[in-house]
């Protein structure tokens, strides 16, 4: 609804600015630090600007190993999340059978319990299972929040795209493969493609379930929390806080405009 | 005459819903077929059986003389118009319409040309680079038209096929309909709950209620001579009498059925009956009346002109003994 009786009062606008500001200037801080002369603690203002950070951060191998396993874990777990989230969606939404409902709450549930639930369930499930924690244990453990995400997203657009179109496909001779590939892809695709982008960006920042299911391997959030600790080329953290900022925020935003126009119904017309 | 499809004992159940009960059939080659019946009748699990969509609990399908119980809808060379459409909503008019041989495997300039000429027969040519979505409820039900068309299929299934569209258009359709079955000479099976429609559409005619076919003719034969209380009731606003009734007036203790055009307003004389106005309504072509004889209601309809008495006015009626259509229902 556009508001175009009168403007909201001058207090209001002031709280509303403040808000926002609060939200978002801290994280200016971070962007300002990466550029500091000053190493072994957070002083304001910066007594200089420099960019020998960047330099500094690019050849720190400890970096680059925490970028890509971070990378690595985000990108098979979405993987993992895409597919068995949509058949799960598929499953939820195109049949009846005992217990869907059910079914459909306890996907989600991973996302609704607090990250620490999660973690120490599946830190005890390993140990008990004797499976040693690896790169793997971490993607699982993403993976089960992952999924969620990729759920949640397909699932309502599967309810909008009718049935009958996967009728009519296969009516007019194309056969299982052919329907899925012709018709509820493109569909569905633009919701897949959004649930995986916010599963990669869950993945990527995760840090609670990420400390119970690691061994000695460190993602870039674990990195970086180490990193504070550290007395010295504290700046480092902050350039990497703006990789991450980046590296996130760019593929929510992609998500957000792709399913922003999908809210026309898929095959409701008559 | 070959069957083009062929129902033999054919059951659908769910669960204990018996939506399909031991039905035969016998469907032609080329025939306009209608599937009449109320909702929940049966008559579009029927449909469904014969697209492939549902499978029967019992009995045996053939299609052209094969057994079509295990193929699966997309080796059937059947298509169907649906009652929604179910256009697909991210392709265009064109790409709808050659679906079919898109995924045959026929080349892009081939199906577009074939696409083309199937719009050109439903009457919507130039139309194809539009959406779906930008087309009205009847240019949508020719594009799926089209769509059905286009795979050449042996038999052509409708759903509802003039459902969702108002009355002028819904007779326009009907007509057209009728004449692209003809120069086409495909078997259309259609199914639909308007008795009108399917009267005034089909060659034949299947009655259904709950799960049983329970009389198949031509539209006259349904019309002048139902043979159940069902089918009277159902097919047309005929007056369905009671054994009673016609034990007095025909001298047979059966159920009987007789249209209300049948009915005449005589003088009073001998086999007159009579009867008191209960209410009168003008529906240009000719006037309705109800008429109360004996606490029995009759229906009767008579030729604009005529004069017709008022309510609440006692009159005699009469009607020929050949119109009373006894039915196979004892008392």
């Amino acid at each position: 609804m556009r508001s175009d009786r009168q403007s909201a009062p001058l207090g209001l606008k002031i709280a509303a600015a403040a808000g926002l500001a609060f939200l978002h200037l801290p994280l200016l801080l971070i962007f300002v630090y990466a550029f500091t002369t000053e190493e072994r603690s957070y002083q304001w203002p910066p007594p200089g600007l420099t960019l020998q950070w960047f330099a500094v951060t690019w050849n720190r191998p400890d970096v680059w190993q925490a970028l890509t396993l971070s990378i690595k874990v985000a990108a098979i777990s979405t993987v993992i999340a895409m597919i068995l989230g949509t058949l799960c969606a598929a499953a939820v939404s195109r049949t009846r059978f005992f217990g869907r409902e059910t079914i459909s709450l306890l996907v989600i549930l991973p996302i609704a319990l607090p990250g620490i639930i999660t973690g120490i369930a599946l830190r005890s499930a390993f140990n008990l299972a004797d499976i040693p924690f690896s790169t793997w244990t971490i993607i699982l453990g993403h993976a089960t929040f992952c999924v969620v995400v990729v759920y949640n997203n397909a699932v309502a657009r599967f309810r909008r795209v009718s049935g009958s179109l996967v009728e009519a496909s296969m009516d007019l001779g194309a056969d299982g493969f052919q329907t899925f590939r012709h018709v509820i892809l493109p569909n569905i695709g633009t919701a897949l493609v959004a649930g995986g982008m916010l599963a990669f960006a869950l993945s990527f920042d995760e840090v609670i379930v990420t400390t119970f299911t690691a061994g000695q391997q460190q993602t870039l959030p674990i990195w970086m929390l180490e990193e504070l600790v550290r007395p010295r080329q504290r700046p480092v953290t902050n350039v990497v806080a703006m990789v991450v900022v980046l590296v996130t925020l760019l593929p929510i935003l992609a998500a957000y405009y792709l399913t922003r126009d999908g809210d026309q119904i898929a095959g409701s017309g008559k | 005459m070959t069957t083009a499809v062929a129902f033999e004992k054919i059951s659908r159940h769910f669960g204990t819903v018996k939506a399909v009960d031991a039905v035969d059939l016998d469907i032609r080659e080329g025939e306009f077929f209608a599937m009449l019946g109320p909702s929940g009748s049966g008559k579009t699990t029927c449909l469904r059986l014969i697209a492939g969509f549902e499978r029967p609990t019992a009995g045996r399908l053939s299609i052209f003389g094969e057994r079509a119980e295990d193929v699966p809808p997309y080796r059937r060379n059947v298509n169907t118009v649906f009652q929604d459409y179910a256009l697909f909503p991210h392709l265009n008019v064109t790409d709808n319409v050659a679906y079919g041989l898109m995924v045959k495997g026929v080349a892009k300039a081939e199906r577009r040309r074939a696409a083309d000429e199937a719009l050109e027969l439903v009457k919507l040519p130039g139309y194809g680079a539009r959406r779906p979505g930008q087309l009205s409820g009847g240019q949508r039900q020719r594009v799926a038209l089209a769509r059905a068309l286009v795979n050449r299929p042996k038999v052509l299934l409708l759903d509802e096929p003039l459902g969702a569209l108002d009355l002028k258009l819904r007779e326009n359709m009907q007509e057209e309909l009728k004449a692209l079955q003809k120069s086409l000479g495909i078997t259309f099976v259609f199914v639909t709950h308007d008795q009108g429609e399917a009267l005034s559409m089909a060659d034949r005619i299947a009655v259904f209620d709950h799960g049983k076919v329970m009389q198949v003719g031509t539209p006259e034969e349904i019309y002048k001579t139902p043979n159940s209380r069902f089918v009277a009731d159902f097919v047309g606003s005929s007056n369905v009498l009671p054994p009673d009734f016609v034990l007095r007036h025909a001298g047979e203790k059966r159920w009987a059925s007789l249209r209300p055009e049948a009915v005449r307003l005589v003088e009073q004389g001998p086999g007159s009956i009579a009867a008191t106005v209960i209410s009168s309504a003008y529906l240009g072509g000719t006037t309705r009346l109800g008429l109360d004889v004996e606490g029995q209601r009759i229906n009767a309809v008579l030729p604009a002109g005529e004069p017709f008495p008022a309510e609440g006015k006692p009159v005699h009626i009469g009607f020929a003994r050949d119109d009373l259509h006894l039915m196979d229902e004892g008392g």
